[in-house]
Order: structure tokens, then sequence, then C-alpha cells
């Protein structure tokens, strides 16, 4: 019995937590969004590391709704911190912006919740419903400043579309479900290792088309920029962290799980996928003058990158794509817990001439924030190209050698529009006073600073401890 | 001596260390120190630099150059998997540490004028670069070689941006991404190769030492990976027709910026292709020298007729340098030991020359702001002694036997004759053009008649330009009287190389 609730305690934390704090929340009256705040980001620590403290457990819980093992352990670990983390950078965001309700928070931890089962997730079901409970609490964060017409227009178009795709998802499951009698992972995987119908590759099509609009992976990227953009900033750094790498590890278990056997057909969507996304969040940027844009074509971009391991199809792919969806995630945190500290008189930063002669109002942000675009474009030493460097050499193992080539020279494209900021940063003369930055804030980019140091980073790539992300990788297959 | 100090690790080290002391102090002293700070930058850096060249003075004097292998290796667990933290020193890279410990100290005294703005910021980003560079060279692993080759492009971004001319953003930008592109393509090929010799070797690594002697790369292969890494080596050479940036970034760029661009940066893509093309991929650099002779050559004669129509002066110098990294090219594709010793020697003596020329330049920019040869005229009235350093400079561009110019050149033809007579011809025309551009230009700033009452009483150097340029006469002349300076060091490792070579494309 203990066992079996050590396997989910995860979830159970933040399904219980969740519903008491929304429960406080409505009890009570006055001012109740930064004790929730609080409470919650202690939880997602929590929560993070709770696989880890009970000792790892690995088993299947819910009769096999839930497989429980290191991949998850390891994941969860991140979608933990990385919504802290993006949960401690909306406060002073929305104490200015006067949006400041306690419901942001619980929804962030259902997100969450949703996350953590969808990277566990054992069954089509167990699929769907992490997939529904992470998007509709999406959407509504996407759409949380309701006054606003730009953010109601992007919660619109995430909900519009996000149903569309969890139709493709669900018409997928249902032809998996027809064609093998199961909605079960490891059933379903002694069916197609038997010989896999039509049916059932058409099925699987279906459901990585599904995903691949949660990962915004090209061609299903269409709704990233005009939904990066109208959502509260705090809500875009939140969107391009976790849920990503949640729905990533997702797939990452769909195709090496129960569609292991047909590595020839889903290897073909994903590499169409992965160089369409680089190309496309490549090129599409190059023309953006407004960040929060720029940083949805660069999510694109990196999520093409990210399923180039992927498509190797080997424990060392799944532990490439790991690596690089971590730095990806630790980046990403740390651009927007700067983008968030610079408030120009009329209010947030949002183009990139605003950002003109940083370097010479805030000298150590823009030394920061140049650091983490210098990592997105892959330059060494910084941890970016660790990154490139996990996650290509296993594409380049399973022969997928074209592939990689073109990664690079699309990120050698995507390297112009980081240098734009660069540019405004370091070679133009200053236009606007920056307003001091709040104090959360500044804890929060100092962290991150520490972990762009591949040298500080080295607990992380060191060969004794990769072995974390070894077992997490090994755990699928 | 130093078996138990880790020498290459402090000579790397030592000015990013320095960088990040001036970054601290600067934090703490906040914006009234400011000043003060601007004022002190120069000095701690000048300290800094000097001690690496002093340490990188002993290096040489204890390199043992009866040995042709590796030495003061030093080797840590990095990043698993066979990449490792692999340091050491052979024949071929001690001297371009050496160069480039000799050439910062300059650069930074130059700049310690020239530099109006941000001079904090500015001595940071040069420690930075020398950091970087001195690492590209004394790396033994492919991915720390990697590393550094590529980090170099971040401080030099931002010094040509921050510090350059009126065209700096587009120059910065062309840089950037040109060089980028060149070398992802060599990550690319990289990738394959460690991917490779874990199927070969058992167990996939990435130290040069082992790459080079005992991983044996198929033929077809050979061919792919070798124009990878070429993609990226010619861009930073540069060789015709990849040179487009070099002109623009020279122009834009600060004196010093322009000084370490040509003095050392350009090396790289040499020093590439000695460390690694050759001895990794001997069969498909034999297959494909003949391309490589008929780029340098055309390069040579080209740019040296396109150095000849030029009014800037940076700019012509610029091309110049295009044309001479040819003769380097040349040189090092004859596999013979005069041209390899003579492609070594050349980007040697460039990296002397040139940024000599790169700070004459510099001398009359600060004084008119313009670089403009028609502006300038008669200048040896007004600054005799200028004249006298610019002369020799000139005259070791061109090749005048006594200076290190000559013999660069002289050997690199000695190793090209053998190989073909028709390429020892085209590179000789080139040596004629490069006399008439360079004589064209002194004419015309140094003597003719003076057209431009602005440079009515131009005051001649100062002392700190006669500290800059000094030694630089010095060592134009010395390298051109007593080559075996270079020579005695580097014969042993390039001897061992060809050896290498002349088994590996023997077996096949």
């Amino acid at each position: 019995m203990l066992q079996t609730i050590s396997l989910f305690a995860p979830q159970l934390l933040l399904a219980v937590t969740a519903s008491l704090l929304l429960g406080f929340g409505v009890s009570k009256t006055g001012d109740r969004s930064i004790i929730v705040r609080y409470i919650s980001v202690g939880l997602l620590v929590l929560f993070a590391f709770i696989g880890f403290i009970l000792g790892q457990p690995i088993g299947e819980a819910f009769k096999g709704a839930l497989h429980v093992d290191n991949y998850s352990h390891y994941v969860n670990m991140f979608l933990g911190l990385s919504a802290a983390a993006a949960l401690m950078f909306s406060k002073s965001y929305f104490q200015t912006e006067k949006l400041d309700r306690y419901e942001y928070s619980i929804l962030v931890l259902y997100a969450v919740l949703g996350m953590s089962i969808m990277v566990s997730a054992n069954s089509l079901l167990s699929l769907y419903i992490g997939i529904e409970l992470q998007s509709l609490a999406l959407y509504v964060m996407a759409a949380f400043n309701r006054d606003s017409l730009r953010a109601s227009e992007a919660g619109l178009k995430y909900f519009v579309l996000g149903a569309i795709s969890s139709g493709l998802l669900l018409y997928g499951s249902s032809l998996i479900y027809g064609f093998t009698g199961s909605l079960e992972f490891d059933r379903i995987a002694e069916v197609v290792s038997a010989g896999a119908t039509p049916g059932i590759i058409a099925g699987m099509v279906f459901l990585l088309c599904g995903l691949a609009f949660k990962i915004s992976a090209a061609p299903f990227h269409m709704w990233t920029p005009d939904v990066y953009e109208g959502s509260p900033t705090p809500v875009t750094g939140f969107f391009s962290a976790a849920p990503k790498f949640a729905a990533m590890a997702l797939i990452a278990r769909l195709v090496v799980g129960p569609f292991g056997d047909v590595l020839a057909q889903w290897q073909q969507v994903i590499i169409a996928l992965a160089i369409m996304s680089m190309f496309i969040g490549a090129i599409g940027g190059l023309a953006q003058s407004n960040i929060k844009r720029l940083m949805a074509y660069s999510s694109i971009a990196n999520m093409g990158y990210a399923l180039v391991p992927l498509a190797a199809g080997t424990a060392a792919g799944v532990k490439g794509m790991l690596i690089f969806m971590s730095i990806y995630v630790i980046s990403v945190i740390g651009i927007f817990s700067c983008i968030l500290q610079m408030r120009i008189r009329n209010g947030m930063v949002e183009k990139i001439s605003d950002l003109a002669g940083l370097s010479k109002t805030n000298k150590s942000l823009a030394i920061i924030l140049s650091m983490f675009l210098f990592s997105l474009m892959g330059i060494p030493p910084l941890l970016g190209f660790f990154g490139k460097w996990f996650a290509f050499a296993p594409a380049v193992g399973a022969g997928l050698t074209w592939l990689v080539v073109l990664a690079l020279i699309a990120s050698v494209i995507g390297a112009f529009y980081y240098l734009r900021l660069i540019k405004a940063m370091w070679f133009e003369e200053p236009e606007n006073e920056f307003v001091e930055a709040p104090k959360t804030l500044r804890f929060l980019s100092g962290i991150t600073v520490l972990m762009i140091f591949p040298l500080l980073m080295l607990p992380f790539i060191a060969s004794s401890s990769q072995s974390l992300i070894s077992l997490a990788a090994e755990s699928l297959f | 001596m130093f078996n138990s100090i880790p020498i290459l690790s402090l000579i790397t080290f030592i000015p990013l260390f320095g960088a990040l002391i001036l970054g601290v102090i600067a934090k703490a002293s906040g914006a009234s120190g400011r000043e003060q700070l601007d004022k002190n930058a120069p000095g701690v850096a000048l300290v800094v630099s000097g001690v690496v060249l002093l340490l990188s003075f002993i290096l040489t004097i204890d390199f043992n150059t009866a040995s042709a292998g590796f030495q003061f290796i030093e080797e840590l667990d990095w990043l698993g998997g066979g990449i490792k933290y692999r340091l050491g020193v052979d024949g071929i890279s001690i001297l371009f540490i050496l160069l480039t410990a000799f050439l910062t100290p300059l650069c930074i005294l130059a700049s310690a004028k020239s530099i109006k703005s941000r001079m904090l910021e500015y001595m940071v980003a040069f420690l930075i670069l020398e950091t970087l560079i001195i690492g590209v060279f004394v790396s033994l692993d492919l991915i720390l070689f990697y590393l550094f080759f590529e980090a170099v492009l971040i401080p030099m971004f931002i010094i040509i941006g921050v510090w350059g001319g009126k065209n700096r953003v587009y120059a910065s930008y062309k840089f950037f991404l040109y060089t980028l592109l060149g070398s992802v393509l060599m990550l690319a090929a990289i990738l394959w190769i460690y991917v490779y010799s874990g199927q070969q070797l058992g167990s996939p690594t990435t130290d040069m030492r082992v790459l080079m002697t005992e991983l044996k790369i198929p033929g077809g292969a050979q061919t792919w990976l070798w124009l990878a890494f070429f993609a990226s080596f010619a861009v930073k050479m540069p060789m015709w027709p990849v040179h487009t940036w070099l002109p623009d970034a020279h122009v834009e760029a600060p004196t010093a910026g322009s000084v370490i661009l040509a003095g050392v940066l350009l090396k790289l893509g040499g020093y590439g292709f000695l460390r690694f093309s050759i001895p990794m991929f001997p069969n498909a650099s034999l297959e494909l020298a003949p391309i490589i002779f008929w780029m340098s050559v055309i390069a040579i004669i080209y740019t040296s007729l396109v150095a000849y129509r030029q009014n800037d002066i940076k700019k012509l110098i610029a091309y110049s340098s295009v044309a001479h990294m040819g003769f380097v090219t040349m040189g090092i594709f004859t596999f013979n030991m005069q041209g390899i010793q003579g492609g070594i020697y050349q980007m040697l003596s460039h990296g002397v020359i040139s940024a000599a020329l790169f700070f004459c330049v510099g001398v009359i920019y600060d004084r008119m702001h313009t670089r403009e040869i028609s502006f300038y005229g008669g200048l040896v009235k007004y600054m005799p002694v200028y004249a006298a350093f610019f002369m020799l400079f000139t005259m070791a561009n061109v090749g005048l036997p006594g200076t290190s110019g000559f013999v660069g050149e002289i050997l690199t033809m000695v190793g090209a004759y053998q190989v073909s007579p028709w390429i020892a011809a085209g590179a000789a025309i080139g040596m004629i053009l490069s006399a008439m551009y360079a004589l064209h230009l002194y004419r015309e700033v140094i003597f003719g008649e003076q057209t431009n009452d602005k440079l009515d009483g131009i005051a001649d150097m100062t002392k700190s330009e006669w500290i800059v340029l000094a030694p630089l006469a010095i060592m134009t002349i010395v390298l051109g009287v007593y080559p075996a300076l270079i020579t005695d060091i580097t014969s042993v490792s390039v001897e061992n190389l060809i050896a290498d070579f002349a088994t590996a494309t023997g077996e096949k």
C-alpha cells in the first residue's frame, strides 16, 4: 500500500495541496496571493525532489496507468524547479500590473500536476488526462490578464488550436485502440512488435501531430508567436520552459515505448518535424521586432534541435534530448528573468529597440542576458554549446549526420536574431531609463547565471554525474 | 623544471583571471570610482599580459627542441566519454603562444591612449581574447580546441562592434556569421570523428594524439571531413574567395583589434591546417592540394591587385594580409620541409609585420582621424622617425632580404617549386605586385607633395608609440637575419609531421 502511494506521491502532493489552497483562497478574504505563492513555490520544490527523497521508487501505479521510473523522477525535478522559478518571477510583474490573484499560483500547480501525469503516462487514457489537465490550466493562464485584448486573443487562440490538437490526439488514440484493442502502452507494444498494421501507424502519426502542437514544432507552430506575444510576460516564460519539457518527454516515452519496434516509421515523422521546426524557427525570427515573438521562434527552433537526438531512437539519443532540454529550460528561465527585470517608464520591455544601450544603463544585466543569448546560439564555452554537443553526437552515431549538418546550419541562421538583441544592448546608445529591478528577480537571475558557466555545471555534465541522466534515459528501454 | 607546475594552464588562464579581477573591482567600486578605474585598467592589463609573456618566454626556453612529441602535457577529467581536458605544446604550436603573448601587451599599450570610451570593458575583452587564443594553441583535445576556437568570436564581436568605426555593426555581423558558418561545419566533422573513433578504437575519444596516429579514416570520408575542416580554416585564414569579411572587419575594428586579428587570429587557420588537416586526413590533403595551390596563387595575385586600388590604408593592408596568407597555404600543402617551415615562418613573421603596419596606421589615425590615402602626403617632413619605421615595415611586407618577410616567402616558394614551377612562378608574380602596392602606399603617404594643410605640424612619434614599434622592428630584423631562431624550434616537429604524412599516404 505504502509502496503504491510512494509511486504517485508527486501527483498526490500537488493534487491534494492545490485543492486545499483553492479552498483556502475561496474561504478567506483579503490579500491571499502572496502567501499562496510562497506555499506553492515551496510545494513545487518539494515536488521536484520528492521522487529522490523517497528513494526513487520504480513501478506501476493505478493498474498500469502510470509508469514511474527514473525518467519521470528526472523530468519531474526540472518541471518542479522551472515552475517554481517561473512563479517566483511572476510576483513583481503581477504586482505592478495589479493582476496579482492567488488563482495564478494554483493554476501553475494544476498545470504541473498535468505535466507530471504526462511524463509518467503509461496508457493512452492517462496521457490524454495529463495533457488536458495541463492545457486547460495553460489556456486560462494565457488569458490571465482578462481585461487586455491581446491576452484574451492569445487565450482564445491557444484554446481553439489546442482543441484541434486534442482532436487529433483523440482520433489517433481511437485508431490505435481500434487496431490493438488496448489503451495500455505495454499491450500496444506487444501488438506492434507482432506486426504493425497501417491503422496503427496512422494512429501513431495522429498522436505525434497532436503532441507536436504542444511542443510547438513546425508545421504545428502557428499559435506560438501570437500566444507568446499576447500572454503576460511571466506566463510566456512559464510556457516556454516546463510545458515544452513535459511534452517532449512524453513524445520520447511514446516513441521508444509502445512504438519502439516501428522506428523506421516514426523516425521519418520526427525528422520531418525537426527539419521544419529548425528552419521555420530560424528564419521566422529574423524579422521580428518584439522580444516575446522572437523567443517564440527561438523555442520553435530549439524544439527542432531537441527532436534531432530523439530521431536516433537510442538510449543515448534520449539522454541527449534530456540534456538539451534541461539546458534549454535553464536558458529560457534565465532570459525571461532578465527581461522581467527591465521596466521602462511606460511599461515592460517588449521591443528589441527597448534594449538599446542596456550595457551603459545596467551593465551586469546586459552581461548576463548576453551570456544567455550566446548560450542559446550554442557558442562555447557557454552551456548551450554542450547542449548541442550531447544532443547531436547520438544523432551522428545513428547515421543522421546530414540532419546534424542541417541543424547546425539552421543554428547559424538563428544566431542572427540573437545577435540583434546583443547589438541593441552593446552597440547602441541608451534611449530609455530603466526602473530599478525588484529584489526577487535579481536573486533569480543571479542563480541562473551561476548555472550557465559550464565550469559550475561540472556536476551536471561531468562524467561521474551524467549517470543520473543516463539512468533516466535507459529506464525507457 | 615544470613537472609540478601546470604552466600551460597558467599561461592560458592568467589573462582570464586578470579580466575577472578587473570586473570584480569595477563592480565593487560602483559608479563613483569609475573614472579612476578607466585610468588604471590598462596598467593592470599590462601587468597581467606581461606576466603571461614572461611565462611563455620561460616556457620556450625550457622547451626541448630535440623532441618531436608534445611536451608539458596536462590531463584532467572533464566531460567524460573520452573527452578530457588535455593540454600540451610541440614545436609547431609553441611559437604561436609566444607570438600571442608578445602582441597582447603591445596592443594594450597602444590602446591606452587611442581608446576613448569604456576602457575597462575594452581591457577585459582583450584579456579574455588572449586566454582564448592561447587556449587554441595549447589544446590537445578536439572539443577543447573547438571551444577556444569558436569562443574567440564573442570578444572579437564585441570589440569590433563597440569600439569600431562607422560601419562597425555591419562588419561585426559579417565577421561573426561568416566565421560561425565555417566553424559549425567543422563541429559536424568533429562529431563524426568522435563517433567514428568509438567504432574503430572501441571507445570514443577526442584526444588529438590518438586521432592523429591511431585513427584510420577511410578515403571517401576523409575528403568530406577535410572539406568541413577546410570550410572553417579557410574562412579564418582567410583564403580567396571567402576572404571578404576580413577587409570590413579590419577597417572597422579599432587599431589593437586589427592588430590581434591580423597578427594572431588569421594564424588559427594555418595552424588548423597543420594540426588537423594534414595529420588526420593525409590522403585527402594530398588529393586536394592542387586546389589549394591554385586558390593560393589566385589569392596572391588577385588580392595584391585589389590592394593596389584601395583608398583606405587599412583596407590596403588587409588585402595584403590575404595575399600573404596565400603564401602560407601554398607552403603548407607542399608537404615538404621547406614549404611547411616556410609556412610557419611566414605566419610568425606576418604576425609581427602586419601588427606593426596596423600600429603604424594607428599612429597617424590617432592624429588625423582618417585613413584616406589621398588625405596624406609628405609626412616625412614632419615625422622623420615615423617614416623610418614605416619604411622598415613596408619593406618587410614586400619581402626585402634582411627582413623576416623574405625568409618566409623564399622558403614557401622553394617548397612550391619542388612541387610545380608554375605555382612558384605565380607566387613570384605576387611578390612583384606586393612591391607595387606597398611602395605605392609608402610614396603616397610619406613622400610626395604635402597637399593637405591640416597636416601642418603633425607631431612625430610619442614615447609610448616608440615602445610599441621598437620591439616589432627588432623582431623583424632579427628574424630576418637569423631564421634559425625559429626553424630550430620547429624543425623536429615538422620533420615528424612530414614523416607521418609520408607513411600515411604511402600506405594507400
